[in-house]
Order: structure tokens, then C-alpha cells, then sequence
């Protein structure tokens, strides 16, 4: 849901009409698995608008503002992959998830193609084009050491995730396309000190605060109303 | 049937040389053409048409291109403050829809021999226009109600028409966007109704919002027919099949029952059932203010271009290093053939692995919308 809200920030500012469809494609894609997964907890407005910031459980990654869009395509690279990864493993596990993620799985391929093919045009572009991504990768590292975290309720023996397994294919595969695109994937830590890897506590970042505001002014300014 | 008949006149030219026979020739091209119009046949890119015809197809194509590109930003103003989660997916498949339908009409342009390239640079430089509906502000929630059930509605009432249009492509694109605006003039509607049976406050926001957006939508059917320059000529083309007023009347008689059954006023004390005409009357429209806005100065025409324009300048380096990624991987020309005259290294085909993708997506994800809807 939160990383929906951000890809829907970019409407009417992508640099290409393509690239309008195909953020907002993405966009729709998340956010209807937000609903799915929020409607078996219980009512998805009230989870997603009368939430405090600190009850909200999502990962830092998803939070960080768009920036360019070298940072946003980074951000999708680092997320997509995991999900997929995820999903697919969820999807051959027994877990309660599995039906869902059997369906998702199909949207994340797609997420995860789309990312993948703009960081080696972005990285293998033109010198500025390559600066900015290297610069995303750069900056949105320190968050990717959370997506390896377990987490409770979704990594039962059933599930079919192995998070430090996950962590191993997931680093693979971010290698290989960040190389194929002449780039260099960081080698500090995943994460560091607990501003970067708390999201699933309710710690979050800065900026997390400012969107849930916007995104729930209207709701919040309306008790009780229907929509 | 327009292209055999222009197959024929190429033939019958092959060979003729003298002054006579060509002046012939073109004779019989204006006569095939005319034939194909009159006969309500399609005229189809590789048909010899009038150089005027052309032109005002681009005119007019490009705006409305330019429109679905512009008009993404007042709704796109309510995304990140959607109130639930329904009504944000609704919107954010909404928003998608038009930057497609953008992307139709500019394909569909560019069958007359423009580039998108070359009618963005003119929105940019101000050289082309987009629908004047756009540069007035999304003030509130109930607007993005509004600008579904008037504006889509209006447009729609225009644009049926132009799935007759004579211009083949051009009538094509229209009938596949006019599917998908009805939609989306429906989830208007249907988002202003909640609004007005909600609460007070609520039932207040939708009633506003139709204040605001009723006379502006009014105006997009243009001005009046004793005003219209282009009208006479794109009838007599069967480019337009009505005229702005025709439209325009047609228009009110579809709202105001509408408006009866929303529990909403329109801001128009002059409307009333004229059983003699079997039509209403309305009002007059404030024909300075729309002269104000085509020439400027709306509220947000300052606003709608610069963003634009930013969006198109800050992902200038994205565009470049596609085209430049896309050089560099382009296939080696084997030696035997000779090397292509240009490179294929526009942004659009370089991106077009992900975008023939995603075009094929949104119509699956907008009916992933209707059905969740």
C-alpha cells in the first residue's frame, strides 16, 4: 500500500507516457494486493487511514520518497526482486499466503522485468543516467537488510521461506543486473543502527509521516462517512 | 474501399506526363475522395486527402491528445488524498486510462505524418492547445466527482460522434476510448452519489463542486455555431457530425435528469422543459471567461503547462539514456545488408518492450478495477 501511495506520486510527472502507464500499472497492482491482504485482517480504510505511524508495519524501502527517477527504478529493483523471490516461495509452501501469493506472483514477474530492463538502460545509458542510478543504489542500500528480517506470522515452517536462502538468491540476482548494467552493487551492511531495518516494529523514517498525513487528511476529516 | 478507389487513380496517373492529364489526375483524386467521404466510407492514411483535411485532423487529434495528457493532472491533484482505498485504485486506473488514451491519438496522429515528438514540442511551446476544462483547479474530493460525471460526460458527448468520423484511425481510437470513458463517467456519477445520500457535509462538497464544473463543461463543446471558424468545413468533411450548440443542448437534456437523480442542483436558474422545441433551455454562458482562459488566463493554465513541461525537461537524461542504451544494443547490421538509415534509437522504441507490455496490461488491470469496483 505505502509503496503503491509513492508510485502514485509520479502520475502526470514520468518522463515518458509509457512510463505513466507503466508506474501507475504497478501502482494498481500493489495496491490491490494491499487489499486483498488488509481485508483478511479486518477493514482496509480503517487499517490504511486511522493507523498511527507507529502502527504501521511496513518495510523503510517502500517509504523512501520517489526522488529521480534513477531512484525510483532502484527502489522497485531492490523490492520487486525480493517479492518475487518471496512470493514464489510462498506460493509453493502450504502457508496460509500461498493461494494469494500464487496470484500475485504473476503481477511481481512483471514489476520485476520492468525494473530490471530500466537498470541497464539507466546504468548502461548515458554518464549522467549512470551516475543517478549508482547514486540509488547507493543511498537505498541501507534498507535492504530489512526484507531478509523473519517475521512473525508469515515464516512458519509451512510457509516455505528461508529468509537467509531468500537473502542469498535475492543478492544473486540484484548482482547479476546491476553488473549487466555496468554498476556496482554496495558492499557496506544491509542496514544500519535501527533506522534503517525497524519498519516491521512501527519505527519508520522521517518522511513516512508526512505521506500517511496527506493520505489520510480527507478520511480522517470525515468521521464516520462512507466514500 | 478508399484505398482501391486510390489505387486506381494511381494507376490511371502512371505514365501521364503532359500538363493536361495531371491537372486530370488530381481531378480524379479530389472526386475519389470526395466519393469516399460521401459515401460515409473511412478515409485511411495512404488515401490522397486535401492538404486542409490534414492539417485540421492534426489540429484537432493533437489537441485532444494533448487534453487526455494535460487533463491527467487535475485528477492526478487527488490520488495521494483518495479517501479509500476503492476510490484511489478507481482513480489511479483512471489516470492511467488517459495517459493511454494519449497515447492512441498520438499514434493515430502520427498517421498523417507528425511525429508525438514534434505535437509535444508545440504544447510545450504553446503553439497547440489542449481542452480548456483542464485549467480550472480540483478544489476538493467531490471535484474528481464532478470532472468524471460532467467533463467525461461532455467529452463523451463529443466524442460518440467521432467514432463516425471520416478519418479511419481517428474513429478507431474513438471507439476505443469512448468505451472507456463511459466507464469512467459512470464511477463520476457514481462517486458523486455517494457524496450527495453521505452526510452533510459531504451532500455540500458534491453540490459545490457541480457549481464549479457545470458552466466549464458547458464551454467544452466550444463556441457558439455563429462563432465556430472550423465548424462548417469539418462537417462538410464528416470530421464533426453536429454542431457545438447541437451537442451542447444534447448535453443538458442528458444532465438534467441526471441531476434530478443525484439530489443536486445545477447552478443554472434559466433551465427549463421547453415542451414546444421537446428540449430545455438554459442560460447564457459567460462567453468572456472561456475567451479569458483560451487565451491564458485561467486559473491553472500557468500551472498545467509548467508542469508539463517540467516533467518532460527533468526526464530529458531518462529519454537520452534509453536512446542511447538502445544504440548501443541495437542488432549489428550483418555485412552483407547495408546499414540502416537511422538508428532505431528513439526513447519510444527503446522503451517499447515494457510499454507494448503495460499498454496490453492496463485494459486487464481497469477490468481488475470494474470487477473489485
Amino acid at each position: 500500500m505505502v509503496l503503491s501511495h509513492r508510485l502514485g506520486e509520479w502520475a502526470g510527472h514520468a518522463p515518458v507516457l509509457e512510463e505513466e502507464v507503466a508506474l501507475a500499472n504497478i501502482a494498481l497492482d500493489l495496491l490491490g494486493q494491499a487489499r486483498v491482504l488488509l481485508s483478511l485482517a479486518g477493514d482496509e480504510d480503517e487499517l490504511a487511514y486511522l493507523r498511527e505511524e507507529r502502527a504501521f508495519r511496513n518495510l523503510q524501502l517502500v517509504e523512501q520518497p520517489n526522488g529521480d527517477f534513477a531512484h525510483t527504478i532502484v527502489r522497485q529493483l531492490y523490492f520487486s526482486v525480493y517479492q518475487h523471490l518471496l512470493y514464489e516461495r510462498l506460493a509453493a509452501g502450504d502457508g496460509a499466503f500461498a493461494p494469494l501469493a500464487a496470484k500475485a506472483v504473476k503481477e511481481v514477474a512483471y514489476h520485476r522485468d520492468h525494473a530490471e530492463q530500466w537498470v541497464l538502460r539507466l546504468g548502461d545509458g548515458t554518464e549522467e543516467s549512470h551516475r543517478r542510478t549508482q547514486a540509488g543504489l547507493d543511498a537505498l542500500w541501507r534498507f535492504t537488510g530489512e526484507m531478509f528480517q523473519p517475521v512473525e506470522g508469515l515464516d512458519g515452517p509451512s510457509s516455505g521461506v528461508d529468509r537467509e536462502e531468500l537473502r542469498t538468491t535475492w543478492l544473486t540476482a540484484v548482482t547479476e543486473t546491476v553488473e549487466r548494467a555496468t554498476l556496482n552493487l554496495p558492499t557496506g551492511p544491509q542496514s544500519g543502527g535501527w533506522a534503517a531495518g525497524a519498519g516491521r516494529q512501527g519505527l519508520h523514517t522521517e518522511p513516512f509521516g508526512r505521506m500517511i498525513a496527506e493520505m489520510q487528511h480527507l478520511h480522517r476529516s470525515h468521521p464516520g462517512a462512507s466514500w | 474501399m478508399a484505398a482501391v478507389a486510390a489505387d486506381q487513380t494511381t494507376q490511371k496517373t502512371l505514365g501521364t506526363v503532359d500538363a493536361g492529364r495531371t491537372a486530370d489526375a488530381e481531378a480524379d483524386r479530389v472526386a475519389a475522395f470526395d466519393a469516399t467521404v460521401a459515401a460515409d466510407e473511412r478515409i485511411e492514411p495512404r488515401d490522397w486527402m486535401p492538404d486542409a483535411y490534414r492539417a485540421t485532423l492534426i489540429r484537432q487529434m493533437a489537441q485532444h491528445a494533448h487534453s487526455e495528457i494535460i487533463g491527467m493532472q487535475p485528477e492526478a491533484n487527488w490520488i495521494t488524498r483518495a479517501p479509500s482505498l476503492r476510490r484511489k485504485a478507481i482513480l489511479m486506473a483512471k489516470v492511467q486510462d488517459e495517459a493511454g488514451h494519449g497515447m492512441y491519438l498520438y499514434s493515430a496522429a502520427e498517421t498523417l505524418g507528425t511525429s508525438r515528438d514534434e505535437l509535444l514540442d508545440k504544447l510545450h511551446a504553446g503553439r497547440q492547445r489542449y481542452s480548456s476544462i483542464f485549467n480550472y483547479p480540483t478544489l476538493t474530493w467531490a471535484d474528481v466527482g464532478a470532472i468524471g460525471w460532467l467533463v467525461d460526460g461532455a467529452a463523451i458527448t463529443n466524442q460518440v460522434p467521432l467514432c463516425r468520423c471520416s478519418y479511419g484511425p481517428y474513429a478507431r481510437a474513438m471507439v476505443r476510448i469512448c468505451k472507456e470513458e463511459s466507464f469512467h463517467q459512470r464511477q463520476g456519477y457514481e462517486l458523486l452519489l455517494a457524496l450527495s445520500r453521505g452526510t452533510e457535509a459531504q451532500h455540500a462538497m458534491a453540490q459545490d463542486a457541480v457549481n464549479r464544473w457545470w458552466w466549464p463543461s458547458l464551454m467544452m463543446f466550444g463556441p457558439p455555431d455563429d462563432a465556430s471558424s472550423h465548424s462548417e468545413q469539418s462537417m462538410a468533411w464528416k470530421i464533426k457530425r453536429h454542431s457545438n450548440d447541437e451537442l451542447r443542448r444534447r448535453f443538458v437534456d442528458i444532465c438534467v435528469p441526471q441531476a434530478e437523480a443525484l439530489g443536486l442542483e445545477l447552478p443554472d436558474p434559466d433551465i427549463r422543459w421547453n415542451e414546444e422545441l421537446g428540449r430545455h433551455e438554459f442560460g447564457a454562458i459567460d462567453w468572456s471567461e472561456f475567451q479569458e482562459v483560451l487565451k491564458g488566463n485561467g486559473p491553472c493554465n500557468e500551472q498545467r503547462i509548467t508542469q508539463r513541461r517540467r516533467a518532460h525537461e527533468e526526464g530529458a537524461w531518462v529519454r537520452e539514456a534509453a536512446a542511447a542504451y538502445a544504440a548501443k544494443h541495437a542488432p549489428k547490421p550483418s555485412p552483407s545488408t547495408p546499414p540502416a538509415a537511422a538508428p532505431a534509437s528513439s526513447p519510444a522504441s527503446a522503451s517499447a518492450s515494457a510499454s507494448d507490455q503495460s499498454s496490453a496490461r492496463t485494459a486487464a488491470s481497469a477490468r481488475h478495477v470494474e470487477e473489485t469496483a
